[in-house]
Order: C-alpha cells, then structure tokens, then sequence
C-alpha cells in the first residue's frame, strides 16, 4: 500500500506573525467574484428500494448542492414479461395477469381488458354487466387515488392524512374481497361477463362506502389543502404547461392539472359515461399543487358515478347469452350431451378471436389505460399490448424535476402517481 | 363463469376454429384511394396528400381506421398529422411494435389522438426482418422517447435520430435477445443453469456504478446467441468526469 504523509500546521497560529505579532486578515475587496466551490456536481442513486420511489424504481440524480442537474430513471426491476405471458395463455386466462401489473387498480385492469377483447369479438355485455363494470371501475379509481394521497401526504411529511386513506382503502379491499374472494388479484372479469353476478348486500356496502368518503376526504381537505407547509412544497414545483404535457404523452389527472380536459370518459365514451353526471377537474398551473387538487376532485366525481350507477344497477342476467364465450349451466352439463361438449370444448380449446387487431382505452386511475389486442383467429392473442399510463408519465420527470431541489423530486414523483408493477409490466 | 340457466339451449359449435391451419382471415383491404370509406376524413387527406406514401388502409373492430404507410416517409406523414390544424393529431397514446411470426413482416404501430378533434388513428409501418430500422418520431411527440425505446429493447427495431437508444426494461448488458420476437422462447434463449450462473458472475458495479451519466458503456456479460446487441451510449453528460472507480 502506498503510504502518504501529511503535514498539519500545528504550533503556530496562522494569524501570527513570526515574530509573534498578529496579523491582520486579509479583507477581500467587494468586487472579487465569488469564489469557484460548486464545480463538481454530485450524484446520488434514489432507489430502487426506498419508501419514496413508491415501489422499485431508481432514480440516478446529479445534484448540484441540492438543485437537481438531471434526473435518470432505471427501470425494469418488477419487469415480468407479462405481454409475452400473454401470447401463452388463452384470452380468459389472461385476465390473471392484468391485475398484477396495477395492483393498486386491480378492476379497472381486468374491466380494460375484457373490454377490448369483447370488441375485438364483437360481444355486446349486458346492462347489468356494463354499469355493474363501472361501479368496479369507479370504485377502483378511489381505492387507487386514495393510495396516492396517503403516500402523498407521508412524502410531504403529514403522517395522519395516510391513515385516514388508509382506513378507507380497507373498506374497498374487503368489498373486492366480497365480490371476488380476493383482496388486491381480483379476477372479476371474463369475456362476455362477469366471474359472478354480485353477492347478495354488496351493492349495500358500496353505498356505505360511497357515503363515508366524502367526510374523510372533508378531514383531509382541512388537513393538507390551505396547510402552509403543503402549499410551500408543492406549489410551483414541477410546473409543465398544457403543450408540453400534451406533447410528452401525459394523461390522466397529470394532463388535467395542465388545463387539458381530456378524460377518456368523456371524449371517448364507454358505457354510457355520457350518461352520468359527472365533471372532469381541471387545474390551471399544471404544479404539484393542482396535481393533488384534481386527484381530490376526482374522488369526489367518482363519489357521484357511484351514487348514480346503483341507482340504476338493473336487473337480469350479468353474463352474455352468445354460445362462442358463455359457458352452459352446470345442470345442462350434467344432463345434455350437447351442452357438455360445448363446455368441453370452451374450456379445452379457449375462445377464438378474429385476425384482426383492436385499441380499447379507458379512463385508468393513472391516466389512460389503453389495450392493443391482436388476434389470429385463434384461441390466443398474437400480440397483447398495454398502453401503460404511469410509464409515459414517468418519463416526464426529467423534464419536470430539473432545476428544482432534491426534496422537490420526491414530492413531484409522488404527484405523477406512478405504479411500478405496470410500469415495468 | 357463472351458471347461464339457460336450459335446452343447442349450443352452435359452428364457430370453432379449426386446428392450427387457420387462414389469415382477409378483412377487406383498400389497395387504392378510390374506395375509401367515408368514414375517417384523416385517411381521406392522407391519400390526397401522401399518394405514393400511404401503401393501404382498413377499418379494424368495427370502427378503428388503420393506415399502413411507407417506413421511410413515417416522420414525413406523421409529422403532417401532427401539424395540420385540420388533423392535429397532438397525443400519441401509443408506439409498439406486432411480431406475427414466421418470417413475416413486424409491424411497427402507432396510435394517434387528436385532442382538439376528438379522433383516433392507427398507423402502421411494415419492416421486413432484415431491415428493422426506422426513423425516430421523437421529434415530433417527446413522448415516443420511452415508447420507442421499448419497442427497442423487446423487437430490436432500432429508431434512427432517437436521442438515447438504450434498453429500458431489460438490463443493459442482457444477451439472449429482444424477448417479444416470436422466435423468442419463451424461458429465454439460454438454459437456466446458465442464466443462473450469469446473474451471479455480474458485476454490481454495472448498475450502481455513479458515472452512469456519462459515456460509459455497459460491458456485455459473454456474448450472446444473438451476438447481444449494440449499447448506444446516452451521450456525454455533465457527469462523465468523474467517472472515477473510487466512490
């Protein structure tokens, strides 16, 4: 090892003369520019375990001080290779995996999909099945917004606004939990229909939940909206205008906050969302602050889809009567040899879809959730394709945290309300 | 699924597809611009404008205009789209890429909406297996980055004039491949005991080494059964001099 010495300056005070006598300091005159320090920019690896990436993404940060110079994302830690999983798997058997990209949606997922594959095959669901899709969708995108204002809030430093959210998403996990027996990987939904038609009650406990919410969201409101530190760490910070956000592929509350009002419920609508009553929010900065006001409002609309949905929840069956996708009875199959083919046949061969290609996008939590299937006329998909919202959103966040603190970046990543099960698909 | 309770109904099993000789079912195509449907004025003003560069078009699940266009002319026609206040297709929802298999030709996809006019469009480009290269949109939407560079790394379809090419979602060394090729298998190109013994012989420092800002390129793990595949570097940045192993 090489050794090196070195040399301190003990034993004499460097404001002393040599002969003892003091010396006055130099003053630097009032016009020397100041002083080269900030030469070297620092970086620093964000992730991709910490609490603040809000799952396992990394971020490599150059730093100058503690202004972000730039900002690269690394991804692909949670990649699972779901698309290609896909191709494997029979179009029923792939709504299994929609879940687990956003599990913090789970029903809007498995809704999104079956929906482009039904227009692919041309299946028209029934009454039943398509509001009782959208009560699953509307409460989804609450159970989802309200994960983002509870780490919302802890990024920002207010411990109590999370467990008031939290509190809330318990009630939506033990309705997913009613309705499919599974708490986050719901599975809801088949081509055609549903897994199963409503238990008995539920639509009573969505009400409730409808109901309860807005008074918690009221707690919150007190609690962050006009709070000083809030307003001082999200206002102005990751600031995008309306061009560039439409530009970078921003959708979602992201686009909205720009003053965008594109919501796929409303320029492209699907079941019957031009029926209900309901307000896109739109902010005016384009800041984190807006970001958080929209996502408040949308819980809020939301409330009122909810309400209105189960008021007109009709009756009559949830599956559709169309012999290429919906199973016989189990009586049939047990007594008619016709019928136990058919179901036979569904089950062992899938359900063929036609050589054709379909885009389907909905209103996701996220953003726009697009769906891109495309069939061979076979029982699996060739390509299965998911436009994922919080990718394109994220890929913005160079463009918004430059120039902006370190303590910034945290709270701008938590406005774009990124998953990374989705992401890194 | 549920019990239907549809009691006595004859099931029709005429719909079954039959064994994996299926034909590419045809659904009508247009090879010229005299029987455009009506129903997308877009694709009427690219077959006025573009003639020679719009190859056909199609109407996809029921009501989806599809348009294939030449590869070469994609920043000129989609750059078009973008800009024409009678188009203005402004939010590109999506860039991907279709492998069909067997030799044929893997298409690249993008889907355009316009905001202002509430319109959506397909547009396709065809690229021959030996030929995948096209020209980067990044120029005309930001928001391709990402998109394009997915399609990179899972089709390898390299995208001319794109700012930083680089894999997104597998790591940067990786050398089985491009994984959503259907000539992929589907555990990957090498063996298990192989894929183990890599993932153990990696250096850390690839991936948490803090020059990676800089120009420094990522060493490729062995080489692969595809001869891996080029790092394009993400050019030099404000960080590349320190560059030093020290930390």
């Amino acid at each position: 090892m090489a050794s090196s010495t070195v040399e301190y300056a003990v034993g004499r005070n460097p404001e002393m003369g040599p002969a003892g006598t003091p010396v006055p300091s130099p003053l630097e005159p009032f016009d020397a520019p100041e002083p080269e320090l900030g030469s070297q920019t620092m970086l620093v690896n964000v992730g991709p375990q910490h609490p603040a990436t809000h799952g396992v993404l990394r971020l490599v940060v150059e730093l100058d001080g503690e202004t972000v110079v730039s900002v690269v994302p690394r991804l692909g830690y949670l990649h699972s290779s779901f698309e290609k999983l896909g191709e494997y798997r029979t179009w029923n058997q792939i709504v299994t995996l929609t879940d687990r990209m956003d599990y913090l949606a789970p029903l809007i997922y498995n809704c999104a999909y079956v929906m482009a594959v039904e227009k692919l095959m041309g299946i028209e669901v029934t009454d039943r099945c398509r509001v009782a899709r959208v009560i699953c969708m509307e409460m989804d995108r609450i159970f989802s917004h309200l994960l983002w204002l509870g780490t919302w809030s802890i990024d920002v430093g207010a411990f109590t606004p999370f467990l008031y959210a939290f509190q809330q998403r318990e009630k939506v996990y033990k309705l997913h939990e009613a309705l499919t027996g599974a708490r986050i990987t719901t599975s809801a939904t088949r081509i055609g229909g549903m897994m199963a038609d409503l238990p008995e009650g539920w639509t009573k406990g969505v009400r409730e939940f409808a109901d309860n919410l807005p008074a918690t969201l009221d707690e919150v409101d007190t609690l962050l909206t006009c709070n000083a530190i809030h307003i001082g760490r999200t206002q102005g910070i990751g600031a995008i205008s309306a061009e560039d956000a439409v530009n970078h592929g921003l959708t979602g509350a992201n686009l909205r906050a720009s003053g965008v009002p594109y919501d796929v419920r409303k320029d492209r609508p699907y079941y019957d969302y031009e029926n209900y009553d309901f307000e896109v929010p739109i902010g005016c900065h384009g800041d984190c602050y807006d970001r958080y006001l929209v996502r408040m409002e949308e819980m809020r609309q939301s409330v009122r889809i909810l309400h209105q949905a189960l008021d007109h929840l009709p009756g009559g069956p949830m599956d559709v009567e169309d012999p290429r996708v919906s199973l016989p009875s189990k009586t049939d199959c047990m007594s008619d040899m016709e019928s136990m083919i058919h179901h036979f046949k569904l089950i062992t061969e899938g359900i063929p879809a036609p050589a054709e290609d379909c885009w389907f996008s909905v209103e996701g939590s996220k953003g726009e959730l697009g769906m891109y299937v495309v069939g061979d006329g076979g029982p699996k998909p060739v390509r299965w394709r998911i436009r994922p919202p919080s990718f394109v959103n994220l890929s913005a966040i160079p463009k918004l945290s430059e120039g902006h603190l370190m303590a910034d970046l945290i709270m701008i990543n938590a406005s774009l309300d990124i998953v990374l099960g989705e992401i890194d698909r | 699924m549920a019990d239907q309770g549809s009691a006595g109904s004859v099931p029709d099993f005429s719909f079954v597809a039959s064994g994996p000789g299926r034909s590419h079912a045809d659904a009508p195509e247009q090879e010229g611009p005299a029987s455009v449907p009506p129903g997308n004025p877009s694709v009427t003003a690219l077959w006025e404008q573009f003639p020679d560069g719009v190859l056909r078009n199609r109407v996809c699940a029921g009501d989806e205009d599809v348009v294939y266009i030449d590869p070469g002319r994609v920043t000129e026609i989609l750059g078009w789209l973008h800009e024409m206040p009678d188009q203005h297709y402004d939010h590109l929802a999506d860039v991907t890429a279709v492998d069909y298999g067997g030799g044929r030709p893997i298409e690249v996809v993008y889907q355009l909406w316009s905001i202002p006019h509430r319109a959506a469009l397909r547009v396709k480009c065809e690229l021959s297996l030996d030929g995948l290269e096209i020209d980067s949109v990044t120029g005309i939407w930001v928001g391709a980055d990402w998109l394009e560079r997915e399609v990179y790394d899972l089709f390898g379809v390299t995208f001319r004039g794109h700012p930083d090419l680089r894999r997104i979602l597998m790591p940067d060394n990786y050398a089985e491949g491009h994984p959503l090729r259907k000539d992929f298998p589907l555990r990957g190109r090498f063996s298990r005991a192989e894929q183990t013994r890599r993932a153990l012989t990696q250096d850390p420092e690839d991936y948490y080494m803090p020059g990676e800002i800089g120009e420094r390129t990522p060493q490729l793990v062995g080489s692969g059964a595809d001869g891996g595949h080029e790092v394009v570097g993400s050019g030099p940045g404000a960080g590349g001099e320190e560059d030093d192993d020290g930390l």
